[in-house]
């Protein structure tokens, strides 16, 4: 057990293990703190390769102070090399997609949401909760299913019917909040105040936050225990995007793994840019924005971790570019037609902004790049409805023959 | 012009334990100020040189003052003013 205390990002006053997510102090947010200094590297290697398929065998970097885990372990997701892709991009790096619609409720959501389950169920609540542009919606409720917790989910009243579907399934209070993302975010966060809740993305969101460096450890293993080069990830409060990098950042500490911090690209949709218009004017401060983008998973207006992502790109010497919704949708048709996974709109922005570093000549040859791939495309299928083509035909050859101008062979 | 400050529970030490405040104002820093001329522990935690600290949001009606004109957003009689934590969600 190497979990040791919350600790403010902004001022550094230390907290307690609790359920509470920002410093009263400054207002600033508050991290998990570990002690890895008992960690042996060769015995925590072995330790991880003889622990469970999932991201429990991270458990050492994982803040439980007793032993955690969950019914519905996600993880170890496919990280597939996409040869095709690199060709179309016309790039001599080398690609690989993080496939994480491989969870158990298709997002890598499911990764966060176990981690901050385990947790609630570890500081006593009955009851979780969450603020939710759809995929955490669908996680929470069905992590909540297996753990047998109560839960609630609020999510936006407009959002995708795949999203709402599959989140109601489960047997949560769905509520539909008349407003966008931001608008439930701060409901939550006055509930939270006032409800005994586990709202994994508020009260329980430094613990939450951690699930993400799951991401990280695995693409280490499955390159053989190597760092990418590269990694373009996409944004929305930005917590994901700067806990990949803490994950690099703390095996790199210990000594699991050698080498420096990949360069970090962000990845946002023109509809919803704080974090890249923040980013290309040169300041950390990200201004909250009215979001009108197809990437609804995406459309965080007032991202809490704006200014680390920020930050992060800076000091990786990379970037945070944004892609309208256009290139979105060219983006996940990209993927789909040279690796054949269907992502959804976030993924299609991630795509996008790849090809556009692609096109500015930013991937090296023989590099490794990792392009994180967040959610599935049956959760978002409307955004690919006007491009899609089917050719009817009567059930004889010469009907096929006529449409396709093939010869029936006898 | 009297509205209604509403205040999240980690900062009720500074305002003897009270939820909601009544105050005068025309915009969100007049509001705020004659708040702060009773609770002045208030004072320094949400703000910094004069300014709302980084990760301090203030909504009036719901909406972030942020898309208004920041502390100069006007209120109006029975407005309710809201202080809350920026670093949750995603």
């Amino acid at each position: 057990m190497a979990v040791k205390n919350l600790k403010c990002k902004e001022c550094s006053t230390e907290y307690e293990l609790g359920a509470s997510f920002f410093c009263s102090e400054c207002f600033g947010p508050l991290e998990v703190v570990y002690d890895y200094s008992d960690l042996n590297p060769e015995e925590t290697r072995r330790r991880i390769q003889a622990g469970t398929r999932g991201i429990w065998r991270y458990a050492d970097f994982l803040p439980f102070e007793g032993k955690a885990g969950d019914p519905l372990e996600p993880g170890m997701t496919p990280l597939i090399k996409a040869d095709r892709l690199a060709e179309r991009l016309g790039t001599g790096a080398e690609i690989y997609i993080k496939n994480d619609a491989a969870n158990p409720t298709h997002s890598f959501k499911d990764r966060v949401v176990a981690v901050a389950i385990a947790k609630a169920k570890e500081l006593g609540f009955e009851t979780v909760a969450c603020a939710s542009t759809g995929n955490l919606a669908n996680a929470v409720a069905a992590h909540a299913a297996a753990a047998g917790l109560d839960s609630y989910v609020f999510v936006p009243a407009n959002l995708e019917e795949q999203k709402l579907l599959a989140t109601d399934i489960y047997g949560t209070n769905l509520v539909g909040v008349k407003g966008n993302y931001d608008d439930v975010n701060r409901l939550c966060t006055q509930l939270a105040d006032e409800k005994p809740w586990a709202f994994v993305n508020v009260n329980l969101r430094p613990y939450y936050a951690e699930g993400s460096k799951t991401l990280a450890y695995e693409t280490v293993e499955q390159l053989g225990w190597n760092l990418p080069d590269r990694v373009v990830a996409p944004i929305a409060s930005g917590s994901l995007f700067t806990k990949i990098s803490r994950g690099f950042q703390e095996w790199q500490e210990i000594g699991l793994v050698e080498g420096g911090q990949p360069v970090f690209h962000g990845a946002q949709a023109e509809g919803c840019s704080p974090v890249a218009t923040a980013f290309s004017e040169g300041t950390r401060v990200c201004r909250p924005q009215k979001p009108d983008t197809i990437a609804k998973s995406l459309a965080i207006g007032d991202p809490a971790d704006g200014p680390y992502a920020v930050a992060q790109a800076n000091e990786t010497g990379g970037s945070i570019d944004a892609v309208d919704d256009d290139r979105i949708r060219e983006g996940i048709r990209l993927l789909a037609e040279t690796t054949g996974i269907f992502t959804e709109t976030a993924g299609g922005v991630t795509v996008g902004v790849l090809k556009k570093l692609a096109e500015r000549g930013e991937l090296k040859d023989g590099e490794k790049v990792v392009v994180y791939i967040t959610g599935e495309g049956l959760k978002t299928l409307d955004a690919n409805r006007d491009s899609f083509a089917l050719t009817e035909i009567d059930p004889n050859p010469e009907s096929f023959e006529s449409k396709f101008g093939q010869e029936v062979v006898a | 012009m009297a509205v209604t400050v509403k205040i999240p529970t980690q900062l009720r030490a500074t305002t003897g334990g009270q939820a909601d405040l009544t105050a005068e104002g025309a915009t969100v820093g007049e509001v705020l100020d004659s708040v702060f001329a009773e609770y002045g522990d208030l004072k320094d935690r949400i703000t910094e040189d004069g300014e709302l600290r980084r990760f301090v949001n203030v909504y009036v009606g719901g909406e972030d003052i942020r898309f208004g004109d920041g502390l100069g957003t006007p209120v109006s009689d029975g407005a309710e003013v809201t202080i809350l934590p920026a670093v949750a969600g995603g």
